[in-house]
């Protein structure tokens, strides 16, 4: 069943055009992952999806409703956003996390509201360092405060920018299953930008490779075929299978490299600048 | 999505409560130090004795005269003072995601008072004399906050427009706040250069932060101010929370980061100028105040912003009479015995860093 639904989306950044034509869909269920080479424009897109960045052109729907029509709490209803930088602050991991429900608080917290924390600290096994100060949480530990923050939200739709880029590789996929279990066990979408093919390849169900503001293919796992990642990466890569999982290696000598330090890459990085804002 | 297999969990009950007893306690000392600071002084007066003068019963004139004219007025100009400053400060340090964030620090007392000394001097909406109490008598004291909160903005905006840089480190807006403070001192200064020896004496006396010169008006003015602004910062207390964790986060909660800052900058600003403008300036209560309570209670803003109002009112009601006790029969502004306590713990919080 499909879930959100993106339109003709176009964003321009300072007159600079960052996003053209970005239409794709996602169901409920299914979990997205926004792939593409540094400067591309993922993370511009994850936050147009929550109004973050008001986009020109374009509509984002979910189900009947047309999101930047909505207020702005209305929004953090439907979308959680998990961002790529949380600030740690003196703050108890409930009371982060409870922030969460933010958008529902009329005046005060009620019980409801601090049940729902509960439940989602059992969820995500954080329950036993629920009265601890964020500043002294681990990597790991800070993102999964993130994310249940972005549950408790009861959002249609779970947005993650690059939920897995500071963590190490245990933590990686503890986030990763996690994510993609309350996807499943709670019929929402995520929406995910992501640097490492693999990890993408192993949890996402389909994929949109961004390359400079526009979408270069879409599909589930058939669809990223060696060419599209030259394409999109300008790099030489194989796709292997391996335990029904597709594992994607460059192929690239390493003697080549090692006889012959002029030879190099030439990626276009004339976006960055303005995508990192 | 719906989560409804949770409860509340008993360990997360009581850490609230402890928080709210924190308050509580507060709210108690707050009395206890009132009545007894009223008490104190060339004149002791007893508790039972200040209660029942308080309630409207005479015991003597003189009594009557000491606490409804001197020492009551001063004591409570002290309390609404210290719950403004301090309470502003907390949340500039929010929205600015500053520790070292205060009026006091950003430069923007002393804006205040240029603008202040430029109503008085200048524009004659006040009058000086070099009498010992109440050097300065401002005589519209509406238009001495319009003038003393235009030229905060000036330094308000200032510090959000530095804010707005990239790398704008609570170092880097902090040294900001030493030059503009440098740049309106150096205004206020100017005035004085050209101000006739009786002018002088007024506005020199004028700059020491002082609780005692307010009268029953201007008390009024800087608790209404304080109330209306405080009322809007309590609306805020969720968004500030998520300001704290990052703009981005609270993007993605449905705060309005911008007019949140915007409009919490402006009623900050807004509260510092009504209390410099009558008061002088008052340094440290601002940015030392919250930390205490960030200490006690952490950073969550439903309990920081009571409790940094409560702590701002105790302690400067304490510290103003200390000041008046200290050197008995000298009395001592306010702003030299916070400066001396607060200049201390202001250069430990920058070497013990951010957090």
């Amino acid at each position: 069943m499909m879930n959100l639904k993106v339109n003709g989306l176009n964003f321009n950044y300072n007159g600079i055009p960052v996003l053209d034509g970005i239409n794709f869909c996602v169901d409920k269920g299914e979990l997205l992952a926004i792939l593409g080479p540094n400067g591309a424009g993922k993370t511009t897109l994850l936050k147009c999806l929550n109004a973050i960045h008001k986009p020109q052109h374009g509509s984002v729907l979910i189900g009947e409703r047309d999101v930047f029509k909505l207020s702005s709490d209305d929004i953090a209803k439907l979308l959680g956003y998990v961002p790529q930088r949380v600030e740690p602050s003196r703050l108890s991991v409930f009371d982060a996390v409870l922030m969460g429900r933010k958008p529902h608080i009329k005046w005060r917290v009620r019980n409801h509201d601090i049940c729902i924390v509960d439940a989602a600290l059992k969820r995500l096994s954080l329950n036993h360092l629920s009265l601890r100060f964020i500043d002294q949480l681990s990597g790991g530990e800070l993102q999964k405060v993130s994310i249940a923050r972005a549950l408790v939200q009861e959002p249609e739709v779970l947005l993650l920018d690059e939920p897995t880029s500071s963590l190490d590789l245990k933590n990686q996929l503890e986030i990763l299953r996690t994510v993609r279990s309350i996807v499943k066990g709670h019929n929402v979408s995520a929406i995910m930008t992501m640097h490492d093919l693999n990890t993408a390849m192993r949890y996402a169900d389909k994929f949109i490779f961004l390359k400079n503001g526009t979408i270069f293919g879409c599909g589930n796992a058939k669809c990223v075929t060696p060419e599209i990642i030259q394409n999109v990466y300008g790099v030489e890569v194989e796709v292997e299978q391996r335990n029904g999982c597709p594992v994607i290696h460059p192929v690239e000598d390493l003697n080549v490299i090692d006889h012959n330090h002029s030879h190099s890459h030439n990626h276009s990085h004339e976006n960055e600048a303005i995508h990192n804002q | 999505m719906h989560f409804d297999d949770g409860q509340i969990p008993a360990e997360y009950a009581k850490h609230i409560r402890r928080k709210s007893l924190y308050i509580i306690a507060g709210l108690f000392l707050t009395v206890a130090v009132f009545i007894s600071s009223i008490g104190m002084g060339p004149v002791s007066i007893s508790a039972p004795e200040v209660l029942t003068t308080l309630f409207g019963n005479t015991i003597s004139k003189r009594f009557d005269l000491i606490i409804w004219n001197i020492r009551l007025p001063q004591a409570l100009t002290a309390l609404a003072a210290g719950a403004g400053l301090s309470v502003s400060g907390a949340v500039m340090q929010a929205i600015l995601r500053n520790p070292l964030g205060s009026p006091f620090t950003l430069g923007i007392s002393h804006a205040a008072a240029f603008g202040a000394a430029v109503s008085v001097m200048i524009l004659d909406f006040g009058t000086m004399a070099s009498s010992n109490v109440g050097a300065v008598t401002i005589n519209s004291p509406y238009l001495t906050t319009a003038v003393a909160f235009s030229f905060s903005l000036i330094a308000t905006f200032a510090i959000i427009g530095i804010s707005r840089l990239r790398r704008a480190t609570p170092e880097v807006m902090v040294l900001s706040g030493v030059a503009l403070g440098a740049l309106f001192t150096a205004g206020t200064m100017f005035l004085q250069y050209f101000a006739d020896d009786v002018q002088l004496a007024a506005i020199v006396f004028w700059t020491f932060g002082d609780v005692a010169r307010a009268t029953w008006t201007e008390l009024g003015i800087i608790s209404a101010v304080s109330l209306i602004a405080y009322i809007w910062f309590t609306l805020n207390r969720w968004n500030f929370n998520a300001i704290e964790a990052g703009d981005e986060t609270a993007k993605g909660l449905g705060v309005k980061v911008e007019r949140v800052r915007l409009t919490g900058m402006l009623l900050a600003s807004l509260v510092t100028s009504v209390i410099v403008s009558f008061l002088g300036i008052i340094g440290f209560v601002g940015l030392v105040c919250p930390h205490m309570v960030r200490r006690m209670i952490g950073d969550d803003y439903r309990f920081l912003l009571p409790g940094s109002c409560i702590l701002g009112a105790v302690l400067l009601l304490t510290a103003d009479t200390a000041a008046r006790l200290m050197l008995a029969p000298n009395v001592l502004p306010v702003s030299v015995l916070t400066a001396f306590l607060g200049a201390p713990i202001f250069i430990w919080l920058i070497i013990r860093g951010n957090k």
